[in-house]
């Protein structure tokens, strides 16, 4: 059944499969690398902390991404687990553990944790129901965050500096290298969600979301993908969580609430749920008219609205839908 | 496998879209002040009134202050703490600005002074007065023109100490502010506490809280409810029937023109403490409250006049330093001198550069010509300072 | 336990439960018949209470300028699902919430460019703003007993017009299986537009009687939104009965644990700790209902579909 290969007509797209960037990979990784420097020579040095917050939101995107847009788990309490990702991180600052060889797996780990929990309890329940109950969950942390005085409650915990990467010769305190660590983090999640997405666990995962009677009648333990998708999403969000802990210095309650994953929602709808561009393409857009925006008019949020409404009536696959071939749609 | 020439066309409209993004303008003949502040959403009236008495100051100083021409860079915080970080690094690295001021909450602050005292850019605090900033992480960039958190708290406790109700009930928001709100209340008053309170933050129906406010029978109570939350309950403590028999106290946050605009006639008889009133007798006041009244066609809230409180200040420093606002030592120390008349009068900043202050007495009733706003009836506190200030290495 | 606050805050509870019921009767009925979640409606709460303070400011009494504010909200609600939302019906959920989402921007940044940033003043008609003895040494808020009336009112009427009206028929067998309802003939169009007029209404019904409670600013809508929809999901999408038990129970057990659960916590606990830990459960307690709910119901007490 295998068409020949020829240079001239590109293998045959499946519906189920993600391209990544093939032999162009490595093009734009070190265009991307080249960034800050070009920054520096146009006077733009300020940008570089505006492109290392893209690419931790391209993070957290891609990873509610997985369950949203691949899973069709739509999880409206994903901005906790990016929260407590960055709540271990300032906590053990706090202890004076500053080591992200330390700090950043144990963020993850406990995101990991709690998406565990949580999706043991929510993946019981469909549709509306399941995004209430995820919703719900996230305020549980968002009010006992801001009820902890000790860490600070409302006021927020202050990081006393950025985690040190010992044994690497990179100080994290210089928003150049602190972006060159954000863009490789970046490139490794985003390799191995593109890996996930193509692989068995991905096709299953994809699968049960189109009709998930016929994967259980098949033999496929749905509870049983959707559950580790639903743990990896909260373990990458916690990392995306410790990265924003210490590009901002800080951390608060704020990161929970439920408007953080409102917008975390959006970026994955604007950029595609469910093409593996979505996460990444749906963060730099939305954060990069956020910036444009606000500082053309007090009314930016009108105008944000008014674009959004436009590309949810004239691109109804988000963006990265605009970049996909007609017969990649599915219905 | 070709690579779709779409997709490399759209990275590159992005990277074209940045280089066309405004870049610093370098102007040292100027004076550059960022004003990032809250300027969306439900907490939006606090920070348009800082904006507009700040503007109100420069206008009247014909576009200058202290000789130089003014740059107002205005940022939205949004009432988030990540978004005003991020505002803030843009009005230092991109726009250049000299010096910051604006900001309305005090969580968003301590987001946001870190970075602003790495830069070395003076901070002018129109408003947000943390304890941390008036103790321990007292910092040399940072100038509070307005309050300490706790003072009006302190001045209320006292107030009804004096006026002898024996039994009170508080009431807050369960976070840090909403604790030393209660700290601070209880810290000048000498009666007892018939019961402590504590709602969530956002809270919107206080019909609960009022019924068990009711059931401790005490004879005064004293809430610190900011923005709209105070409005909510103020209606609902009206409505309940509570006012005839329990006489309301709050400080002048809870108190001021955005709240009485909101609530009107029902607030009619609520005591709130504060460092100023619009009809404090001075020049400086005077001159402020009709130049705003005619700009704006409203009378100006606190927020307002620590606005112009802050413009003023600035200016005096830019006036001293005889406008090199580059010289950061120098411009630190003009602004520690505070040679400037307040609209509260002489003005003087006590040793963690949080001012030192009288504290008055307000009552809400309708003035001459019937609107419904403050009146001064005397002072609580002369020249008094922060709980905290001992706790500041400055000197 | 004084006999006379249980009673009070028992009333306190049901009062609370129907505000929250007049929202969440109009989302669960978008929801459950046209299948959109609409994140909007809380901003159509929030132009309810706009408009019945400018009625107000212009001068109308209470009653007329509630009304206006109903038949304004209205029409912009037609409108909006005549050009907008009606696209939207056969779209995913996904692209729903972005929708509403920018709508929900759109509407509150609408609504401050119209009468800028300060909340606006909206107060309780003079005759009703003081407290009604109902009981010896029991005074209850006069106005809180009209929003007793008012939702009571509105729950039997709406229950009536669904099970009594054709119209309410149609609306029930929409909510229960859509594409037989339009194959067998009934006007969808129409019948869509009217349910999303009926519950636009009900949402500035709720502003307008809520606004002199609450502060009227932007924003207003989106706080009281997320409980709206705790509600329905508590008592099954698509069901005006399961919104009025949601409603009910998240009412009494949001008063009940505000009141009674630092209360009991202080018999056992030292104040310190009863003052910090009994607000924060009390804030979540309402989450915990909900999940327990849909642990043993999954979709809800009274769910409209099979």
């Amino acid at each position: 059944m295998s068409t020949p290969a020829s240079p001239a007509r590109p293998r045959r797209q499946t519906l189920l499969h993600h391209r990544g960037l093939g032999p162009w990979t490595w093009a734009v990784l070190a265009l991307l690398a080249a960034l800050p420097p070009l920054l520096q020579v146009m006077g733009l040095e300020f940008y570089t902390v505006v492109a290392t917050r893209v690419l931790i939101f391209a993070i957290a995107a891609s990873s509610l991404n997985l369950i949203l847009g691949f899973g069709g788990l739509v999880s409206f309490g994903h901005a906790a687990f990016v929260g407590l990702g960055a709540y271990t991180v300032g906590v053990l600052m706090e202890a004076g553990v500053a080591s992200a060889w330390i700090a950043w797996p144990a963020a993850m780990l406990v995101s990991g944790l709690a998406a565990a929990v949580i999706g043991a309890i929510s993946l019981r329940t469909r549709g509306v129901y399941f995004i209430m109950i995820t919703l719900a969950f996230a305020q549980m942390f968002h009010y006992l965050a801001v009820s902890l005085k000790a860490y600070g409650g409302d006021d927020g915990l202050p990081l006393a500096a950025r985690s040190s990467l010992t044994a690497l010769p990179v100080n994290l305190a210089d928003d150049a290298s602190f972006y060159w660590v954000a863009l490789g983090l970046f490139a490794l999640v985003f390799a191995g969600l593109q890996r996930l997405v193509n692989s068995p666990l991905g096709w299953l995962l994809q699968a049960a979301r189109e009709n998930e009677t016929r994967v259980t009648a098949t033999g496929g333990r749905v509870f049983a993908v959707q559950w580790s998708a639903f743990i990896i999403a909260g373990a990458l969000a916690g990392l995306a969580g410790a990265l924003l802990a210490n590009l901002n210095g800080m951390v608060s309650p704020h990161l929970m609430h439920w408007s953080q994953s409102g917008q975390l929602m959006v970026m994955v709808i604007l950029g595609g749920a469910g093409a593996v561009w979505g996460g990444p393409l749906g963060a730099l857009v939305f954060l990069l008219l956020e910036e444009l925006l606000s500082g053309v008019t007090i009314h930016w949020q009108f105008a944000l609205g008014a674009i959004l409404l436009a590309v949810v009536l004239f691109a109804p696959r988000g963006l990265a839908g605009l970049f996909r071939p007609r017969g990649d749609a599915h219905a | 496998m070709k690579k779709s020439p779409k997709s490399l066309a759209f990275l590159l409209a992005i990277a074209a879209a940045c280089a066309v993004l405004p870049s610093a303008a370098m102007a040292a003949d100027k004076l550059k002040v960022g004003m990032l502040s809250t300027l969306s959403g439900a907490g939006a009236g606090l920070g348009v009134d800082i904006r507009d008495g700040f503007a109100l100051a420069v206008q009247q100083g014909g576009g200058k202050l202290g000789g130089l021409p003014v740059e107002i860079v205005i940022a939205d915080d949004q009432q988030n703490p990540e978004v005003a970080k991020q505002s803030a690094e843009r009005l230092i690295k991109r726009d250049k600005v000299d010096v910051m001021t604006g900001i309305v909450f005090s969580n968003v602050m301590l987001a946001v002074g870190p970075g602003v005292f790495a830069a070395q850019v003076p901070y002018v605090s129109a408003n947000a007065g943390p304890s941390q900033y008036a103790g321990e992480q007292c910092n040399p960039y940072f100038f509070n023109v307005a309050w300490q958190n706790d003072n009006l708290h302190e001045a209320i406790g006292k107030t009804v100490t004096d006026k002898g109700f024996k039994k009170v009930v508080v009431l807050a928001p369960n976070y840090p502010a909403g604790k030393d709100a209660v700290a601070g209340f209880k810290r000048y008053y000498k009666g007892t506490v018939a019961d402590e309170i504590y709602t969530k933050l956002g809270q919107l129906d206080y019909a609960a809280e009022l019924a068990q406010a009711r059931a401790a029978k005490p004879d005064a109570m004293y809430i610190f409810l900011p923005g709209g939350m105070g409005i909510n309950f103020i209606k609902q403590f009206v409505g309940a029937g509570l006012s005839k028999d329990v006489t309301l106290f709050g400080p002048g946050f809870s108190a001021d023109e955005d709240v009485i605009k909101a609530v009107g006639e029902p607030m009619l008889g609520m005591f709130n403490s504060s460092h100023w009133a619009h009809d404090l007798d001075n020049p400086v006041n005077k001159r402020f409250v009709a130049d705003f009244v005619k700009a704006y066609g409203r009378l100006p809230s606190l927020y307002a006049s620590q606005g112009y409180d802050a413009a003023l200040l600035i200016g005096a420093a830019v006036r001293d330093v005889k406008g090199k606002v580059e010289d950061r030592p120098a411009m630190l120390k003009a602004l520690k001198a505070a040679k400037f008349e307040s609209v509260r009068g002489a003005f003087r900043f006590n040793h963690n550069q949080y001012p030192v202050q009288d504290y008055y007495l307000r009552v809400i009733t309708k003035d001459p010509q019937g609107r419904v706003t403050n009146r001064t009836l005397g002072r609580i506190f002369e020249q008094h300072a922060d709980a905290y200030a001992p706790l500041c290495k400055m000197k | 336990m004084d006999l006379i606050l249980v009673a009070e805050q028992a009333l306190n509870g049901l009062q609370f439960g129907l505000m929250l019921f007049l929202l969440a009767a109009g989302l669960t009925l978008v929801f459950g018949i046209m299948d959109l979640i609409n994140l909007a409606h809380g901003s159509l709460y929030m132009v309810g209470a706009y408009l019945t303070a400018a009625a107000l400011a212009a001068g109308a009494p209470f009653l007329a300028a509630v009304l206006a504010a109903i038949a304004g909200t209205a029409l912009l609600g037609m409108a909006l699902e005549v050009a907008l939302l009606r696209r939207l019906y056969q779209r995913d959920h996904l692209s729903q919430v972005l929708a509403t989402f920018a709508l929900i921007l759109m509407l509150n940044e609408g609504v401050r460019m119209i009468w800028g940033e300060q909340p606006l003043m909206l107060n309780t008609p003079a005759a009703l703003s003081g407290p009604v003895e109902l009981l010896p040494g029991l005074s209850y808020p006069a106005y809180r007993l009209l929003i007793i009336g008012v939702g009571l009112a509105v729950a039997v009427a709406l229950y009536l017009l669904v099970t009594r009206t054709r119209w309410g028929m149609w609306v029930r067998a929409g909510a229960s299986n859509r594409a037989m309802t339009s194959a067998m003939g009934v006007p969808a169009d129409r019948l869509f537009t009217a349910v999303f007029g009926i519950g636009a209404a009900l949402c500035a019904l709720a502003g307008s009687l809520l606004g002199p409670l609450l502060a009227v600013q932007v924003g207003m809508g989106e706080s009281i939104l997320i409980l709206a929809f705790v509600v329905i999901v508590i008592g099954g999408i698509g069901s005006i009965r399961g919104a009025l038990v949601g409603a009910l129970l998240v009412g009494l057990v949001d008063t009940g644990s505000r009141t009674l659960l630092p209360a009991a916590l202080r018999q056992v606990a030292s104040p310190e700790l009863a003052s910090s830990v009994g607000p924060a459960v009390a804030s979540i307690l309402i989450y915990v209902l909900m999940a327990a709910v849909l642990f043993w119901k999954p979709r809800g007490l009274f769910p409209a579909r099979g």
